[in-house]
């Protein structure tokens, strides 16, 4: 788990995904006949092959936090970058790219569950602005500080959204034995604020069918609400979000991948949430498209968790569907 | 043809967005009466050339979306029953009591989605919510995992029905209706001797977000387009926003429409004599216009609406009337399309 | 099959013609011998002489309906509930009115046009009516009167493991066992009553047990079953493919407590599937019986159906087949045993 350990602590909110993507080039360059960044930042990676485009992506951003006010007493007032929780970043330590590290709380004269993100704070340790001045400036963006550990068969860490997908798409690109298809494993930028890096990478890689790899909501907690997957099960083969419906043709792609490499699995519908499937499946005059979803709990916090063979599995469907002719 | 017998011919054949296969298939044969090409896009669009002969002719689209809602499984409980989400604007209020089908690999079951007897009902009763609900197929855990599978798709079970006079009732008038409206029109502008090619779309997921739509027009690059699709019909307390059955068409106004297009669509149906109600809307009209509007470098688009009571329920009630208007009105217009200077600011 | 027969037939308290005229066919065609009294409210009681106690079996003929009660100008149908519907299955159903089954849609305001509080109420009778697509008062004046009848359009369907879905199979199939039971020889002195009106409140049943005045009586009804995602355990009344069911007590009556035993005891003897309903709630024919008169020792038997009162209830063959076979077995050692 060295590699997933590494791009788990990576920092990269979405916009600023410069660090992560000078990592992943690095692992993947030896696999592909060529790598570019695109006008986003997304990188794009080509595997030259004779056969149809098939792009698989997995997003290279996480939620994070932008610095839009700095206060006399050196408080820090801040806005979301993405889908950030109030209830989650309580309390909770963050970090900025230099390594600066801050504190969220709230104006205590709110209930913390009705205070919004506009009544809270980052508290980096500065006595005055002057000295938070020296540290952070307006526009900076931080994110989570989560803890990466192993905890037996699973693992915890921030931003596992969508890092796992990343593991789980290099690792097929290393262990993929042939490649029939002209392959575009595509690691995306923006997808937190709404699928933006796949939309303009889509567009230009004009693929004949597209998945996403990205996290997906479990239901298998104590009382939790329903969700059609459970950690340790398998990868997640997403047929329907709010994002998308998955094309027939994508669907039975996924599908024969996972059975004829016997592969477990779980199919999974699920009524919100967006994944860049999305954006992939409306580019131009349209491109069949599905999303693997690795099962993922407490999504959008610092630590989510993660199963290792559930996400290994993830790696060899991918791997399985980079040697399948579409 | 018949609006009617259009309706009829259309009504069977099941079209829940993504899953249109069955809708696509009927309209690709109505189509095919019609136009000399059709052919079909990635998401599933349906699209009909009529060619007019001429080289380098404008082309006119005219567009209705082929896609229903639907439900699809997400689960399994305990007893057996299936968990489901809504595809597409469901109002919860329509489905206790309802009976399905489940299409499921190993072919159609038959399912209710049942509701708490008043017996049971205590305190004031409380709006149903999706969540609570289930479908009903008959089976217990074991044996209904086996049959179904998540995001096997659920269709309501209805029959198409003739009510008084001219009034349909039937299961997605919304946008059965307008796909009717299409085919009644290239009919009669088959006949025509007409000045452009007219590009037939049906077009899949509207219903998730005028998605087909987007991707048929970027693909069409039309000259101009009128999209046929429905409105809010009047009813008992319906009055705002709504539009009586059988008074007509109604033509929508607004910063989503070509005014030149409108105009002109307009002009026609008083030159042709037909009954046209107008609508106006500030902004985004929640159509495929709003879409196609918007395509590639930009297409004029005109809308035209049949109005619909009951909308997104299980029985739409429409008027085989005002379909027929539209059709003709879409035919009197396109008799006299140019494009060109025709439609220049 | 006579279940699916009985179950096409549309028959709301008050308008049990179509069903009466059926049932009465059917006694003459295969029980010659029945005599056949048809009640001041148009319950059918068939009597088949014998020589012991008086025994009355009875079921119930009519359903739960709708009825006209006016029209707006622009033709549409306002209507009352016949009997315990829930407004929460009428929006959006086909519906048949009047002698002629002219369809109709109960319509409501289009989802899109509710406000966010409308969203979440259940919709209340005041704001539905019924679409039969008339143009105006006139043209809807033509085809129905104030008072017809109406239910809800759908057919009888068999699905899943062994199970039935129909509109009224609250009683017809109680009508469905008393039908063939009817065909037996009996020794004691038995009445088959199918009553009227029971969903409005037992009243068909008021009369018919005045005039057989018996001595036992043994009514086979359709009965809550509530064995459904998100019921709990202590919620379910009663299990579906878990047997016929008997009843201790409901809001209308309380079992005799020997006779309700006895059914127990036979029950265990025959190896016949029986459950107990877990709830006080609901009321039969038996209510009725049971304060006729100087009083009736009563037994209710009843087919556990779901979704009950809605357009799609659903019942297991099974049961039914259970509820015969201890309803003839009750019925058998009535004649053996004194009370």
């Amino acid at each position: 788990m060295e590699l997933l350990n590494k791009l788990s602590r990576c920092f990269s909110p979405s916009g600023r995904e410069d660090k992560i993507r000078e990592l992943i080039k690095a692992e993947v360059e030896p696999y592909v006949t060529d790598v570019y960044t695109d006008a986003m930042g997304s990188l794009i990676c080509r595997r030259a092959g004779k056969g149809k485009r098939l792009m698989l992506a997995a997003h290279i951003d996480e939620i994070g936090f932008m610095v839009t006010h700095i206060e006399d007493s050196g408080f820090l007032r801040f806005i979301n970058v993405g889908g950030v929780s109030a209830f989650n970043c309580l309390n909770r330590a963050v970090e900025f790219e230099n390594g600066a590290v801050g504190v969220i709380s709230y104006e205590n004269e709110e209930k913390p569950a009705s205070a919004g993100l506009a009544k809270m704070y980052i508290d980096i340790g500065a006595r005055d602005r002057a000295e938070a001045e020296s540290k952070v400036r307006i526009g900076d963006m931080a994110v989570y500080k989560g803890e990466f550990s192993v905890m037996g068969g699973r693992v915890t860490g921030k931003a596992l959204d969508d890092r796992v997908g990343c593991y789980a798409l290099i690792e097929g690109l290393k262990t993929a034995k042939d490649c029939p298809n002209e392959l575009f494993t595509v690691f995306t930028v923006q997808e937190e604020l709404g699928l933006r890096g796949a939309k303009t990478a889509a567009y230009a890689v004009e693929p004949d069918m597209g998945f996403a790899i990205d996290v997906s909501m479990t239901g298998d907690t104590p009382e939790s609400s329903f969700a059609s997957l459970s950690l340790g099960k398998g990868p997640g083969l997403k047929l329907k979000d709010a994002s998308f419906i998955a094309n027939p043709s994508a669907r039975d792609f996924m599908l024969g991948a996972a059975r004829s490499a016997g592969i477990p699995y779980q199919l999974e519908a699920a009524a919100y949430g967006g994944t860049d499937a999305g954006a992939i499946n409306l580019s131009r005059t349209g491109v069949p498209a599905a999303a693997i979803s690795i099962p993922t709990r407490y999504i959008h916090s610092p630590q989510e968790v993660a199963d290792i063979d559930d996400i290994e599995n993830t790696a060899a469907l991918v791997a399985k569907m980079i040697e399948t002719a579409l | 043809m018949e609006i009617k017998e259009i309706l009829q011919r259309l009504d069977a054949p099941l079209g829940v967005s993504g899953h249109e296969e069955e809708i696509r298939a009927a309209i690709s044969a109505l189509f095919a009466e019609y136009c000399g090409e059709v052919r079909t896009d990635a998401l599933g669009s349906v699209i009909g050339t009529l060619r007019c002969g001429r080289e380098n002719a404008p082309v006119m689209m005219i567009e209705a979306h082929q896609d229903e809602l639907g439900l699809m499984v997400s689960g399994i409980t305990d007893e057996g029953s299936l968990r489901f989400l809504t595809i597409g604007g469901f109002d919860p209020k329509t489905l206790p009591g309802t009976e399905v089908t489940v299409h499921a690999e190993g072919g159609p079951l038959f399912g209710v989605i049942g509701a708490t007897p008043p017996h049971l009902v205590k305190g004031p009763a409380k709006g149903p919510e999706i969540s609570d609900m289930a479908v009903d197929i008959g089976f217990d855990k074991e044996k209904s995992e086996r049959l179904v599978r998540v995001g096997d798709i659920i269709t309501i079970n209805t029959g198409f029905t003739e009510l008084s006079g001219s009034a349909v009732a039937a299961r997605c008038i919304d946008d059965r209706g307008g796909l009717a409206v299409v085919v009644r029109a290239l009919e009669l502008a088959s006949r025509l001797k007409l000045g452009c090619d007219i590009v037939a779309v049906a077009a899949v997921q509207e219903e998730l977000g005028l998605r087909g739509a987007r991707t048929a027009a970027a693909g069409i690059e039309a000259d101009a387009a009128i999209v046929i699709d429905v409105c809010h019909g009047t009813s008992p307390g319906v009055g705002d926003n709504a539009f009586p059955l059988g008074k007509g068409v109604v033509v929508s106004v607004g910063p989503n429409l070509h005014p030149k297009l409108t105009r002109g669509i307009l002009d026609a149906a008083k030159e042709s004599g037909l009954d046209v109600q107008i609508d106006v809307d500030g902004g985004d009209t929640g159509t495929d216009a709003w879409e196609v509007q918007v395509a590639g470098t930009g297409v004029p688009t005109a809308l035209l609406s049949v109005p619909l009571r009951y909308m997104h329920a299980d029985y739409e009630v429409g008027d085989a009337n005002d379909m027929e208007t539209a059709a003709r009105l879409i035919a009197a217009y396109i008799l006299g399309f140019k494009g060109g200077e025709q439609l220049c600011y | 099959m006579l279940l699916k027969e009985l179950c096409s037939l549309c028959a709301p308290s008050g308008c049990e013609d179509e069903a009466r005229r059926f049932i009465i066919e059917k006694i003459r065609a295969e029980v010659p011998e029945a005599e056949i009294t048809v009640d001041t409210m148009g319950g059918v009681i068939a009597h088949k002489r014998g020589e012991g106690k008086k025994v009355m079996v009875a079921a119930h003929i009519d359903e739960v309906g709708f009825i006209v009660s006016g029209f707006t100008d622009d033709g549409f149908v306002r209507f009352k509930t016949v009997g315990g519907i829930m407004t929460t299955v009428l929006v959006s159903k086909k519906v048949l009115l009047g002698e002629k089954k002219v369809p109709g849609i109960i319509g409501s305001k289009a989802v899109h046009l509710q406000s966010r509080e409308e969203r979440k109420k259940p919709a209340s009778m005041k704001e539905l009516y019924i679409d039969i697509g008339a143009k105006d008062k006139a043209e809807a004046e033509k085809l129905l009167s104030l008072g017809d009848y109406g239910v809800f359009a759908g057919e009888y369907t068999e699905f899943g493991d062994g199970l039935v879905k129909s509109r009224a199979l609250d009683d017809r199939a109680g009508c469905a066992v008393m039908l063939e039971l009817m065909k037996k020889t009996y020794k004691n002195d038995m009445y088959f009553a199918f009553t009227v009106q029971e969903e409005v409140g037992l009243r068909g049943a008021i009369i018919a047990a005045r005039r057989i005045e018996p001595d036992l009586a043994l009514v086979l009804e359709g009965t809550t079953c509530n064995d459904v995602h998100g019921a709990k355990p202590h919620q379910t009344v009663t299990k579906l493919g878990g047997g016929a069911v008997m009843t201790a007590m409901d809001s209308a009556a309380v079992s005799d407590r020997r006779y309700f035993e006895m059914i127990k005891e036979v029950a265990e003897r025959e190896g016949i599937p029986l459950q107990i309903k877990r709830t006080g709630a609901g009321g039969t024919d038996a209510g009725s019986i049971q304060r006729s008169g100087a009083g009736v020792k009563t037994a209710v038997l009843a087919v556990p159906c779901r979704y009950i009162h809605s357009p799609v209830s659903v019942m297991s063959k099974r049961d039914l087949e259970s509820l015969g076979r201890l309803a003839e077995a009750v019925l058998r050692e009535i004649e053996r045993r004194e009370f």
